[in-house]
């Protein structure tokens, strides 16, 4: 095995403008989709039993579209690498989902949907895509409601809406502060029912650690029994990806402890493009970090925005008790340079001007990195009871972890990870560059260009798994020729061969550092040097320190404990060192993009207010980045975007 | 603050396990039980002993993946689950005993580690409504009262952690099976299946070994998410009147007859 560790500062790039088809179909926006779907081939359902389709993951895409491949009558073999399908990272989603129904009667329409979601991702999304997504929301909450998912209600027993995340429509569905949840129970209760009826084989506690492609289609996948530590291949007529973001590379992130990015990233190394890396979303309303110790961040939902005032003390290191620091001396930063949207402006502006205020040594709390969240103000006007009914569990919540009373003592909250827009580049049917690979959820690219607005990411990942993918895997299906393979080919031997090279490595090293050690170190300088914001000197920065890491991991890591067994040092060593390389691919596609976008923001790239400026001129393209080999710059490959319905024009807060 | 830990170690599902113990100095009480536990592991990779296993992914309190009976009691002394407890709930000097959840239908795979798939067969044999995608009526057409809504939610918001066989004397698991069948009887969407849905979900659970509820109450007492003891009277009613029902006799899946695994 050869390990690369020289470092990549050369940006020039090798670039290809011929290769990708995005399928998208021409003709007008609102009929694309039905159209498509006309044109598709279909698979009758007396032949879908002969084919058998893998997904790996099963949150709310994967689960979604395992129940549903397997009712329309598909052979389906699932994996999580949880010890049920029901712990997928999707449950922690607390604010809704969004659909155009226009139950409030306030306006909404599909249209308005896809305008704001193609306006809120900077215009870096693809316009059939999100115009899809609008159209099959409804269905979406048409398909919960029949499963069960106790949405709220009103008093007349209709379906309740809130508006959510600065949209000017209520159109975001929620069962209490759990719809994630209650998403996920639904789909997972469909799962639940396909595997009793004996249609999807399900492997709890499995890992992906590897794609098997037989000529040159996507045809297997190499997994480890989490439990018996065995190593296993196993084929199909084609392979889902539904495996989430990648937001742990920054080690610290809302994401569980397990999100990992080793699916993704090998099926990457396989052939799959890698699209838009550097685009990731910052959450500004986290619960600061408290020490070295520190784990995993926790979001508090940003509808606390809505009353809570944001500042800092005026005077640099000032460490008094917030409550007897006079209003002159505080600086509500948000409201003073955003006098129209103060603090409800978008979630990368808030951020980003909460990161400046702790870098001029403003930032509250032991570590000197949160902002004050006041609730003050709204308590004296609206009054206690007020609050608590409208933040209660948040509040409960703050306190539970933090030991402090969010009623008396102004919260402290500070930016986090949260989403990861980049991903796997996939076409308009879902399918990635390798041929039989498709790609769900937040594990690919689409639908969201570089900024996801709220209450968005579930609806995405159920369209996706119902009602998108079972259409167009049919398609694939019944326009391919598929030769039988069995586990014992040679090229799925091969694979396997190499994961156990590779695991066999990361056990034989035994050096004196700790894989948590090392994933924090990178952690560190990918939030300091590709966060929540870029400079040319930081990446360039990133990219010469993450192969000087990458290299004293395969030195110096300690991984105890057997092969064939439990093993939870050796679970992670596996991802981190995914990690390690897709880190640095996230940094050369932000040092090559040099304008901001969305959730990107370069600092040479500005207005004169210091907001994000974007080059359409230049930019206006996804970048699909290709594998080249170990050592080998990637090569760029560019989609061109084209804007036909919603025309580009420049964000303003002011 | 410093700590002494009396930790449940074991090997794998066919050895025999004890209860080993770590010294634990300089734990800051902003820690989370969790984060306390990746403390002492990253030292016993320092001294090259094996970390200790144990569950746990999202540290948010929602995915029900962790959970650990501490000093006697599933998920500690706060009701929450164990990745919410903080470490200022102990006190300096404290020793903490730390065993996996004990009970017959989960049995214990290493060091904290159990295995809970039962949970999803009980699922598998009826904790859904069966409807395939497409096809489904517009979502307000089917109109709930915000009462019914509101009672489906209360139990829907289990999370599946099994503390509440952990804490229960006959290793019951009749809260988690009410749970879900009082989420899906209090829907109209519920109804067509009600009776066969208790009858399979009650069996399954009866098959994979969990003993039979008497009253105690306990893991009403631990549960995180607070669900009532009522959904077990609920499910119970159910079951009673699924007896005089006839269409009673179908099986949802065929997982709802066979036995265990």
């Amino acid at each position: 095995m050869t390990i690369e560790t020289q470092p990549r500062t050369d940006i020039r790039q090798v670039e290809y403008t011929v290769t990708l088809d995005s399928k998208t179909p021409t003709g007008p926006i609102q009929d694309r989709w039905d159209q498509h779907k006309f044109d598709m081939k279909l698979i009758s359902p007396a032949n879908r039993r002969r084919f058998t389709i893998i997904i790996v993951g099963t949150g709310l895409a994967g689960g979604s579209a395992a129940a549903t491949l397997a009712e329309m009558g598909y052979n389906v073999i699932a994996f999580c690498y949880q010890d049920s399908p029901r712990r997928a990272h999707s449950i922690a989603a607390q604010g809704g989902i969004n659909a155009a129904k226009n139950y409030r009667n306030d306006g909404d329409s599909i249209y308005r949907l896809f305008y704001d979601t193609v306006k809120g991702g900077d215009f870096r999304s693809r316009e059939s895509n999100v115009y899809r997504l609008a159209q099959v929301s409804v269905n979406i909450i048409d398909q919960c409601v029949a499963q069960g998912v106790p949405f709220a209600r009103e008093y007349g027993g209709l379906l309740d809406n809130r508006s959510f995340g600065g949209a000017q429509v209520a159109r975001t569905f929620y069962a209490r502060g759990q719809t994630g949840q209650q998403l996920l129970l639904g789909a997972y209760q469909a799962l639940a029912r396909q595997i009793g009826l004996g249609k999807v084989r399900m492997h709890t506690r499995t890992e992906m650690l590897d794609l098997i492609l037989i000529n040159g289609r996507a045809r297997g996948i190499v997994t480890r029994d989490m439990t018996t530590g065995k190593i296993e291949r196993h084929v199909a007529d084609a392979v889902v990806l539904a495996t989430g973001g990648y937001g742990n590379v920054f080690y610290l992130s809302t994401n569980a402890k397990g999100c990992n990015a080793t699916a993704i990233w090998r099926a990457h190394k396989r052939g799959a493009y890698f699209a838009n890396p550097c685009f990731t979303q910052i959450h500004p309303t986290c619960i600061p970090v408290t020490g070295d110790h520190q784990s995993k961040l926790t979001l508090m939902s940003e509808s606390l925005r809505n009353d809570g005032r944001i500042w800092v003390p005026k005077k640099i290191g000032d460490k008094r008790d917030p409550r007897d620091i006079p209003e002159d001396e505080r600086y509500y930063f948000l409201e003073e340079r955003y006098p129209s949207f103060g603090n409800l402006v978008p979630r990368d502006v808030a951020s980003r001007n909460a990161k400046a205020v702790c870098d001029e040594g403003r930032g509250v709390g032991p570590s000197g990195l949160g902002v004050y969240l006041d609730f003050a103000d709204a308590i004296s006007r609206l009054g206690v009871q007020t609050i608590r009914d409208r933040y209660g569990n948040l509040f409960d919540i703050y306190e539970k972890i933090t030991g402090e009373d969010p009623y008396t003592v102004p919260m402290r909250i500070y930016p986090a990870v949260h989403y990861t827009m980049g991903g796997l580049w996939v076409d308009y049917e879902l399918q990635s560059t390798i041929p039989g690979l498709f790609v769900i959820g937040e594990a690919n690219f689409s639908d969201h260009g570089a900024n996801r607005l709220g209450a968005s990411a579930l609806m995405q990942g159920l369209a996706d798994g119902y009602f998108v993918l079972p259409y167009t895997i049919g398609n694939y299906l019944a326009q391919t020729k598929l030769e039988k393979v069995s586990v014992d080919d040679p090229a799925a031997r091969e694979v396997e061969a190499e994961v156990n090279q590779r695991i066999t490595n990361l056990l034989s090293i035994n050096g004196k550092r700790s894989v948590d050690s090392f994933h924090r170190e990178l952690g560190n300088l990918m939030w300091n040097n590709c966060g929540m914001a870029r400079n040319e000197a930081g990446l360039k920065e990133a990219l010469r320190r993450i192969p000087e890491i990458r290299a004293e991991f395969y030195e110096n890591v300690r991984v105890l404990g057997e092969k064939e067994a439990i093993n939870q040092s050796l679970e992670k060593a596996g991802r981190v060192a995914d990690f390690m390389e897709l880190a640095e691919l996230m940094c050369i596609d932000a040092l090559h993009r040099t304008e901001s976008c969305g959730g990107h923001f370069r600092e040479e790239s500005q207005t004169p207010e210091g907001e994000a400026q974007r080059d359409d001129a230049n930019f206006s393209y996804v970048a699909a980045w290709e594998y080249t080999g170990n050592g080998a710059r990637p090569a760029l490959n560019k989609e061109p975007l084209n804007f036909e319905y919603v025309k580009p024009s420049q964000r303003s807060y002011k | 603050m410093d700590l002494r830990l009396r930790i449940w170690r074991q090997k794998n599902k066919n050895t025999t396990g004890k209860l080993v113990t770590y010294e634990l100095p300089g734990i800051s009480p902003d820690m989370s039980f969790l984060e306390m536990l990746d403390v002492l592991n990253e030292r016993l990779i320092e001294q090259g002993e094996e970390p200790v296993a144990f569950d746990h992914d999202c540290r948010e309190g929602i995915c029900g993946m962790c959970g650990l009976v501490i000093n006697g009691v599933a998920h500690g002394p706060e009701v929450t689950t164990t990745c919410q407890l903080h470490m200022r709930h102990f006190k300096d000097g404290d020793t903490i005993t730390i065993e996996p959840w004990r009970a017959k239908a989960f049995p214990i795979l290493k060091d904290l580690v159990v295995d809970r798939s039962a949970f999803d067969r009980i699922i598998q044999a009826g904790g859904y409504i069966s409807v395939s995608t497409g096809g489904t009526p517009d979502a307000n057409a089917i109109l709930i009262s915000k009462e019914s809504a509101d009672a489906a939610m209360d139990a829907a918001a289990c999370i599946g952690c099994g503390a509440c066989v952990a804490a229960c004397p006959n290793g019951s698991a009749m809260l988690f099976t009410g749970a879900k069948i009082a989420h899906l009887s209090h829907l109209p969407q519920g109804q067509p299946e009600r009776y066969d849905r208790v009858r399979n979900m009650v069996q399954a659970m009866d098959a994979e070994g969990f003993g039979g509820c008497t009253n105690y109450g306990e893991c009403a007492a631990v549960c995180p998410k607070e669900i009532k003891l009522d959904v077990i009277a609920r499910m119970n009613g159910d079951l009673i009147k699924s007896t005089f029902l006839s269409s009673g006799t179908r099986k949802m899946g065929p997982n709802a007859t066979r036995n265990g695994k």
